[in-house]
């Protein structure tokens, strides 16, 4: 073997780990590479964010349009207030949009589902650091049972 | 007469023991904290990184795609169950990227690559060639250890990850593929739960100090071998169970203070 042979393939070695590398961090990981400022961010308070998470989607027809980047308890009100970073190519929402927070299928992950609202003259289109107000908070199964029982039990009587 | 024996016995095992760690680190310091000799270096480290990284490539390649294969049919025998089976990727990535990935890369490297190094520099020691590199003033541990080395922690965490990466194809060949997972499901739910710090960084770490206890256990154990052939098997041996299990014993550790939280 010789020694010209051996660096050839302990080159590939080296650019086979560098490729397994930028498969996991690009396809696997998904690192976005943030070239500028392509975001914007938006506020939103809910009263229960469930189980929502941070990188959570936010979804406009199922279509992701940014994620949530932070989760924080609002220390005046005591109501979480959630940060999203919205993708800058879309940013024509009009203040009038509604939030939900939704479940994919049953058991599934949850996202906020990002309803646009009606577009008349004097309504403004989202911004940087907007906060939208017409918020649905998440669906705690809990709660439902807890409720259907005690309505249950006050037909009875 | 007979527990006082016993105790000078356990004394003389654990002053050995000490002896023995403190012979390992000095080894080590010896081989690494040296002026580097790039012209001199690097083609010793080349050639290091074909015996115990290109080499051992193969191997971690098949058992990577195997074990990624078995994975993703497990996982989805029973995901299948709760109706969750596009939550395979996940599984598959998560648990190649965050344990089998380093951990299995490190029990075959400390098999296919420790044990030759063990043998090798046992073998150059009990012929008396690294004494006879010291007799023409060449530093056997900068000449024979120090490559072989840096060779492993070079060459390591490179396997580690084409390992997750080929297991990550092994999990999507047998969802995708063959259990008509949707594509698209698999790669987005994959993609959302993989995190580049938590996940891939930390695979790389643990990699890294595997590959470091791995070569410094084998060199060390090549290094002070009893020169006879019974020695030699047995330095052998001990590389392979001794390394094993520091690493399986390592990731525990580490995975509490990376996950435990």
């Amino acid at each position: 073997m010789s020694t010209r042979k051996i660096e050839l393939l302990v080159g590939l070695f080296l650019l086979s780990g560098l490729a397994a590398f930028l498969i996991l961090v690009f396809n696997v990981a998904n690192v976005e590479v943030n070239s500028g400022k392509s975001n914007y961010s938006l506020q939103a308070s809910f009263s229960n964010i469930g189980g929502l998470k941070v990188r959570s989607p936010v979804k406009v027809g199922g279509v992701v349009v940014g994620r949530v980047s932070a989760i924080e308890l609002d220390p005046v009100k005591l109501v979480p207030v959630v940060t999203l970073t919205m993708d800058k190519r879309y940013n024509q929402f009009p203040e009038t949009s509604s939030l939900a927070i939704l479940t994919s299928g049953l058991l599934g992950e949850q996202f906020l589902g990002l309803t646009p609202g009606f577009v008349d003259e004097d309504v403004a289109m989202l911004g940087d650091g907007d906060k939208i107000d017409d918020t649905r908070s998440a669906l705690v199964l809990e709660e439902l049972i807890g409720q259907f029982l005690y309505s249950m039990s006050s037909k009875d009587k | 007469m007979g527990l006082i024996n016993t105790i000078a016995a356990m004394g003389r095992n654990a002053i050995e023991m000490m002896l023995g760690f403190g012979q390992a680190g000095l080894m080590l310091w010896g081989a690494i904290f040296q002026k580097p000799r790039i012209a001199k270096g690097l083609p010793l480290l080349v050639r290091q990184i074909y015996v115990v990284g290109v080499q051992s490539m193969v191997i971690i390649l098949v058992s990577g795609l195997f074990i990624g294969l078995v994975l993703a049919l497990q996982g989805y025998n029973i995901l299948v169950g709760f109706g969750t089976e596009e939550s395979l990727g996940p599984m598959v990535a998560l648990s190649l990227l965050r344990e089998l990935g380093p951990v299995v890369t490190a029990l075959l490297f400390a098999g296919r690559a420790g044990s030759a190094l063990t043998a090798e520099i046992g073998l150059m020691k009990s012929t008396e060639q690294l004494s006879s590199l010291e007799m023409m003033a060449i530093d056997p541990l900068r000449q024979v250890i120090a490559p072989r080395f840096w060779a492993g922690v070079i060459s390591m965490p490179l396997l580690a990850l084409m390992f997750s990466a080929i297991g990550i194809y092994g999990g999507h060949l047998v969802g995708v593929e063959w259990k008509g997972i949707d594509s698209g499901a698999f790669w987005s739910i994959l993609q959302a739960s993989v995190e580049w710090r938590e996940d891939i960084v930390n695979c790389l770490i643990k990699s890294l100090v595997f590959a470091v206890v791995i070569t410094w256990i084998a060199l060390y154990r090549g290094y002070q071998v009893t020169p006879n052939p019974e020695g030699l098997s047995r330095a052998t041996t001990q590389t392979v169970v001794q390394s094993s299990l520091a690493v399986l014993a390592l990731d525990f550790l580490l995975t509490t203070m990376m996950f435990g939280r």
